[in-house]
């Protein structure tokens, strides 16, 4: 069977058009799951739990397996309120960004999916996981093929494997709100500023080259990660799923791009190379040959 | 009683740790099983159990920080390192990989395991999982919560915390940033080291100035009349909009002398002090300082007042020329 297509929660703050827009499309692409839900920052509230559910079901009228995705960073009491009602739902699988939902599903015996913040490196900690009752896991991003191949040996029976393919790479997470601070605000009064930047704001060195993207508490690479050309060996490899990170253009081209190479009607390398167009800062690889990230 | 640990990258440092007071001091080994993977420094077989001696007498503890994450094909070396570290007599190992943790604790029930702040742990479900999964006896708290938020946590943790008090600054989320990585392939993560020396370039110029690069990538300038810094992504100057700056975070060092009362109140089991890669100068001077706070608080915390010659002698040795509250003082996020 051909690799998966997912994609990943919107990760930057988009308005409540922006987002259902968005979806709108969604329901009619090539992708076979969609995650859900705000993971960067509990501010941003363009939709309200009970709409982002919504949502859900209509995509998955469409066909489409909804994953609801949660908070990386918990902090406030409020947080954890809001992370418990999702991990209560029982209509949608749940994405623990955090050991946190880990927790609460697996106390409850219910399924999740380990995304890519919580760091799971080498087969004991993917036996563990899988014990706790994590059914899919994403590849942390700065690991690489070479891993990947030695965990992929040893995953337990029944473990799906998802590998971020495109988009800025998620790189950290802080309390301090760099969009704020960029803007002379403090946080408790950002008066949601990043509403500006759909893609968030690039970074760059002293000598104008591009090297991150500020979004809010999180840092992004400048870059595109770009896992397209890789896609066969995912699938040698036996990875389930490719994820494909929204961004606020060419989303859709993109994952046309992805489907057409998964189904064998263009090769990798003619991907990598029809995707070029959609790079602003230029694509990476660097992390899945075991390189620096932005290689 | 809030305990003061101190940092050990060699034997003289644990021994100034000691002698001027800490209660308990904290160590690695030579390779990248600890987050401090630097040149010239930790401890091996050898001289840890010298270093344990030493403070054994004096009534101190000592703590080995393994707390990377290991990959397939290096897992042995972290498995072993907790071996050396158990077999050695350390009184705690302080851990951040769940499958590490998971051997600790079933190959030496009786250690006590630290969860280090490479774990990330910033709420009380992520503790409760790790301390019901593992039965971790403590949680060192990454530098991103305010006060408040260490306090309420404080409440509802099933065990005590442990608090950075002094030293570098890390913004970012302990155990989850890959900066370093993104420009150089090494990671605290997986290789122990943030910016390693052996992808930093410093490179003078005609001006007399100084370029820092990390894998090539311009972290900052100096002009000739400047100190220029070690390239660290998150300390560098870059241009965001038009805007030149520290972008994230300006070169300080954290310093919360003046929250001991409120860390004793909520309860706080432990304070850190950052600085492994320091001198033995340096962990003397900050333990000594530490030591008599910590000592002048708990018998009289509502009288508690900061000395301004502490504060001038931890300025003195502090990195960068300002200190801050960091993420404790909510306006600072």
């Amino acid at each position: 069977m051909a690799i998966k297509i997912s994609l990943g929660p919107v990760l930057y703050y988009w308005s409540e058009e922006q987002l259902r827009t968005f979806y709108r499309q969604v329901a009619t692409a090539p992708v076979d799951i969609v995650y859900l839900g705000e993971t960067i920052c509990s501010k941003r509230r363009s939709l309200s739990s009970e709409q982002w559910i919504e949502i859900g079901h209509e995509l998955q009228a469409a066909g489409k397996e909804v994953v609801l995705s949660t908070l990386a960073l918990l902090e406030a009491e409020s947080e954890l309120k809001q992370l418990r009602k999702i991990c209560k739902q029982e209509n949608f699988l749940v994405e623990a960004n955090d050991l946190a939902a880990v927790n609460i599903r697996s106390k409850a015996a219910t399924p999740f999916v380990v995304g890519h913040s919580i760091n799971l490196y080498n087969q004991a900690t993917l036996a563990l996981l899988a014990r706790a009752g994590m059914s899919r896991w994403v590849l942390p991003v700065e690991l690489s093929r070479e891993t990947l191949s030695a965990l992929q040996q040893d995953r337990p029976e029944g473990i799906e494997t998802e590998v971020f393919g495109w988009g800025r790479l998620p790189l950290a997470y802080a309390a301090r709100c760099y969009t704020a601070r960029h803007h002379g605000l403090p946080k408790d009064e950002c008066e949601l500023r990043c509403l500006d930047d759909p893609d968030g704001m690039v970074l760059k060195t002293k000598e104008g080259q591009p090297f991150l993207t500020l979004n809010g508490v999180q840092t992004q690479s400048a870059q595109h990660h770009n896992l397209i050309g890789a896609v066969d060996e995912m699938t040698t490899l036996g990875v389930d799923i490719v994820r494909i990170s929204p961004q606020s253009h060419f989303t859709m081209e993109v994952v046309q791009l992805f489907d057409q190479v998964r189904r064998e009607v263009m090769s990798g390398a003619a991907g990598k190379e029809a995707t070029a167009r959609y790079l602003p800062y230029g694509g990476v690889d660097g992390y899945w040959y075991g390189k620096a990230g932005i290689e | 009683m809030m305990e003061l640990v101190c940092p050990a990258g060699n034997l003289p440092s644990l021994k100034a740790a000691v002698d001027q007071g800490a209660d308990a001091v904290y160590i690695g080994f030579k390779d990248e099983t600890n987050a401090r993977n630097f040149a010239g420094l930790n401890f091996n077989s050898r001289n840890i159990e010298r270093g344990i001696e030493y403070a054994h007498q004096r009534g101190t503890r000592v703590f080995a920080a393994i707390n990377t994450f290991p990959q397939p094909n290096g897992w042995h070396r972290w498995t072993d390192a907790v071996d050396l570290a158990a077999e050695s007599g350390i009184d705690a190992v302080i851990l951040a990989d769940l499958g590490l943790l998971e051997y600790a604790a079933q190959r030496w029930p009786e250690m006590n395991l630290h969860l280090s702040v490479q774990g990330s742990a910033t709420n009380y479900e992520s503790i409760d999982f790790l301390h019901r999964t593992f039965g971790i006896s403590r949680a060192v708290i990454p530098r991103v919560l305010s006060a408040a938020q260490v306090r309420h946590l404080a409440e509802h943790s099933p065990i005590p915390l442990e608090l950075f008090g002094f030293g570098s600054l890390c913004v970012m989320v302990e155990g989850r940033c890959l900066l370093s990585s993104y420009a150089t392939g090494r990671s605290p993560n997986t290789y122990g080291a943030c910016s390693p020396g052996s992808h930093v370039e410093w490179i003078e110029r005609p001006d007399g100035g100084t370029e820092t690069r990390l894998g090539g990538i311009l972290v900052d300038r100096f002009e000739a009349n400047e100190a220029a810094g070690y390239p660290t992504i998150c300390k560098g100057r870059f241009e965001v909009e038009g805007k030149e700056g520290y972008a994230i975070e300006e070169p300080t060092s954290l310093n919360t002398l003046e929250l001991l009362p409120e860390m004793m109140s909520m309860g706080i089991g432990a304070v850190k002090i950052e600085g492994r890669q320091r001198s033995p100068a340096y962990v003397a001077q900050v333990t000594q300082v530490w030591r008599e706070a910590i000592d002048r608080c708990q018998r009289d915390p509502e009288g508690f007042q900061v000395e301004p010659r502490w504060n001038a002698a931890l300025s003195k040795v502090a990195e960068g020329a300002q200190t801050t509250l960091g993420a404790y003082q909510r306006t600072w996020q």
